[in-house]
């Protein structure tokens, strides 16, 4: 495929706001995992990766009744290293109906209908609506009012593989002419629905979770909102070069156990990005935490890259972001080939002896060229990108 | 844009299934309302089949109505599942559940709640490994459904099935998200014309432009009650085999010229 500039970009976790603060946490080596204390939890005994002032942030006055966490989290990753100028400008200078907005969310603002359930469930309050704070376009919706853009907009819902998903949507709606420029995003953010839904699946891990660890025992549940701007500029060091989907076709909360859907996934990506697996030079694994993906993707990656390429998972860092897993992780493999360092797979301690891949205990300094990134989610829905600069 | 229509499957109160629609879409016979009755998917194995819910349900009506007459390769299309508020009496059921002081949510509805469950039930039925994505774009779904499958079916050179659905939520969800009748609606969309091709469409993005009415009536309403329902003009096009152009107006998206031209 005709790579596309990834010409900005941001992420905000519960590490910080902006590539700054979360790069030198990565540099250092230190969780933004915490005890869950979210909202009026006092029932589960588990970690989480909550973003700081998300209830602080005021929304624009004219948008104001997208007023919820989610939407106060986007704005508030919209402001970090001056990424909504930057889109600003680029609406301006294409037209705003030539920019399309391609948000990935697993949940939205749910939180908001939790409220409003527990504040009144029989006749919902009047200061909740549903329109412009739940619903799964609210936060896509929020983003392209925000930035002013007025081309092709839509969110994308497939679970912790959304936000990676987005990169290929904004390039098949830019290679049909529907729009020159995307901005591509997620946002997600914690809620009880999530909290208690994994729990009862019983995949949230008591203790901060370690992918790839032979003691690992869950995800740690995260939110976390990123963006990035997508040109058909022909010549950036940071560029999408690959993408590929792929459906599991065996369960819809269990990943096929030899990874035959994300395998699919990482060949269709390498395939369109016309490159060899020894060509990547770091792996940012979906690594989750729990028994099963990390065996599942740990077999598939073996296939592909054995033992040759590095491969480690942020989530010890961040958490699992589920719908914005795909956009910081993309945005932590921009941040590896910008600084050259593979980050270690934090928390993993006694790697699992059945993983045969590269997994570094701490950081790696070498040069970092291209990525791949890997996001899979629930219903067997998994995505590949490969980013780095132009073959 | 150019993209074919190969098949169609259709599901609303008093439209059971494409072949039924026909001649109410022709203007033929008159419409009357009727509930539809609860769908067993045919595809589904039986454990997910007993989980399913009223949503996976009538998305696997559409698309198993559409499949009915048409020998394709299941496993190799592609799918856009597009529904703009997704599983409303899941959502609702789990909201209540936290208002208890246990907070027990079931991990079967948890599961069910994700806004791809469709999509994850329709690839294990299928065996399809096949890309497939699931998006909302509130009230536009229709229109975004109809380019995201386009775009997916013409860039990925890949036969796609566009699902478009949505369902009644229940109280006290309805009174803040009021869509009245359950609908659903699904397209094959090919590449490429065969002698199987109902119809070409050729996309084109417009000024805005308010949408163009359904041709029957009765039916006008129905369009405005439901997201999924924006393409019964097109539906009627398609059944009517007759050239034209409607327009799909939309709140963030552009309007999109949709020009109908039926295939010999």
């Amino acid at each position: 495929m005709t790579p596309l500039a990834i010409t900005d970009y941001t992420l905000t976790t519960c590490l910080g706001a902006g590539r700054a603060a979360n790069w030198d946490k990565i540099e250092r080596g230190e969780t933004g995992l915490k005890p869950c204390d979210f909202f009026d939890i006092s029932d589960l005994s588990t970690w989480i990766g909550e973003v700081a002032g998300v209830d602080q942030q005021a929304l624009p006055a004219s948008l104001a009744a997208y007023n919820c966490r989610n939407n106060r989290l986007a704005w508030l990753a919209l402001q970090q290293d001056g990424f909504l100028d930057n889109a600003v400008r680029a609406i301006e200078s294409y037209g705003a109906d030539r920019v399309g907005v391609f948000i990935g969310t697993s949940t939205s603002g749910i939180h908001q209908t939790e409220l409003a359930y527990l504040a009144a469930r029989n006749q919902l309050p009047d200061w909740y609506h549903y329109r412009s704070t739940h619903n799964v376009f609210s936060v896509a919706d929020f983003v392209q009012q925000a930035l002013g853009a007025r081309g092709p907009c839509i969110a994308i819902s497939t679970a912790c593989s959304s936000s990676a998903k987005v990169f290929a949507s904004a390039y098949r709606a830019m290679a049909t002419g529907l729009c020159d420029a995307a901005i591509v995003g997620g946002v997600d953010s914690l809620c009880l629905t999530t909290l208690y839904g994994f729990h009862s699946l019983q995949l949230v891990s008591p203790d901060k979770c370690k992918p790839f660890d032979r003691e690992r025992s869950g995800i740690s549940i995260g939110e976390a909102g990123g963006f990035a701007l997508l040109e058909k500029t022909e010549d950036a060091r940071l560029m999408l070069l690959g993408y590929g989907e792929s459906g599991d076709a065996y369960h819809m909360s269990s990943p096929h156990p030899e990874g035959e859907g994300a395998l699919q996934a990482m060949q269709t990506a390498l395939a369109k990005a016309g490159l060899a697996s020894d060509s990547i030079d770091y792996i940012n694994l979906h690594g989750t935490g729990t028994m099963a993906n990390d065996a599942a993707e740990s077999k598939a990656v073996a296939q592909l890259f054995g033992e040759r390429t590095w491969a480690s998972s942020t989530k010890g860092w961040t958490g699992h972001t589920l719908g914005a897993a795909g956009i910081v992780e993309a945005a932590f493999g921009l941040l590896s080939i910008t600084h050259n360092l593979v980050p270690a797979s934090l928390h993993l301690q006694q790697p699992d002896p059945d993983m045969h891949i590269a997994l570094p205990r701490a950081a790696v300094q070498q040069p970092v060229r291209k990525v791949l990134s890997n996001s899979f989610g629930f219903g067997g829905s998994n995505c590949s990108l490969v980013l780095g600069e132009r073959v | 844009m150019k993209i074919f229509i190969d098949a169609v499957g259709l599901a609303a109160p008093g439209l059971s299934s494409w072949t039924e629609a026909l001649p109410v879409l022709r203007g033929e016979q008159a419409y009357e309302a009727q509930e539809l009755d609860r769908y067993k998917p045919e595809q589904l194995p039986a454990n997910e089949r007993r989980r399913a819910t009223d949503l996976v349900r009538m998305a696997f009506r559409v698309c198993e109505d559409l499949l009915r007459d048409n020998p394709v390769s299941i496993r190799r299309c592609a799918a856009v599942f597009a529904s703009s508020g997704g599983d409303y009496p899941i959502i609702d059921q789990i909201c209540k559940a936290l208002c208890e002081p246990e907070r027990l949510v079931s991990p079967t509805q948890f599961h069910n709640s994700v806004h791809n469950s469709a999509a994850g039930y329709w690839s294990i039925a299928t065996g399809s490994r096949a890309p497939s994505t699931s998006i909302s774009a509130f009230d536009d779904t229709f229109a975004a459904g109809l380019l995201e499958a386009a775009s997916l079916c013409a860039i990925e050179q890949l036969p796609t099935i566009l699902a478009v659905y949505d369902i009644k939520p229940p109280e006290p969800l309805q009174s803040k998200r009021p869509i009245t009748l359950d609908f659903g609606v699904a397209f094959l969309l090919s590449p490429v014309e065969s002698t199987r091709s109902l119809a070409q469409l050729t996309l084109t993005p417009a000024a805005l432009a308010a949408g163009t009415p359904a041709q029957v009536e009765a039916l006008e309403a129905m369009r405005l009650s439901n997201p999924a329902a924006r393409s019964l003009p097109l539906l009627e096009l398609i059944a009517r085999r007759q050239a034209g152009q409607l327009l799909l107006d939309a709140n963030n998206n552009p309007t999109t010229i949709v020009e109908v031209t039926p295939c010999p």
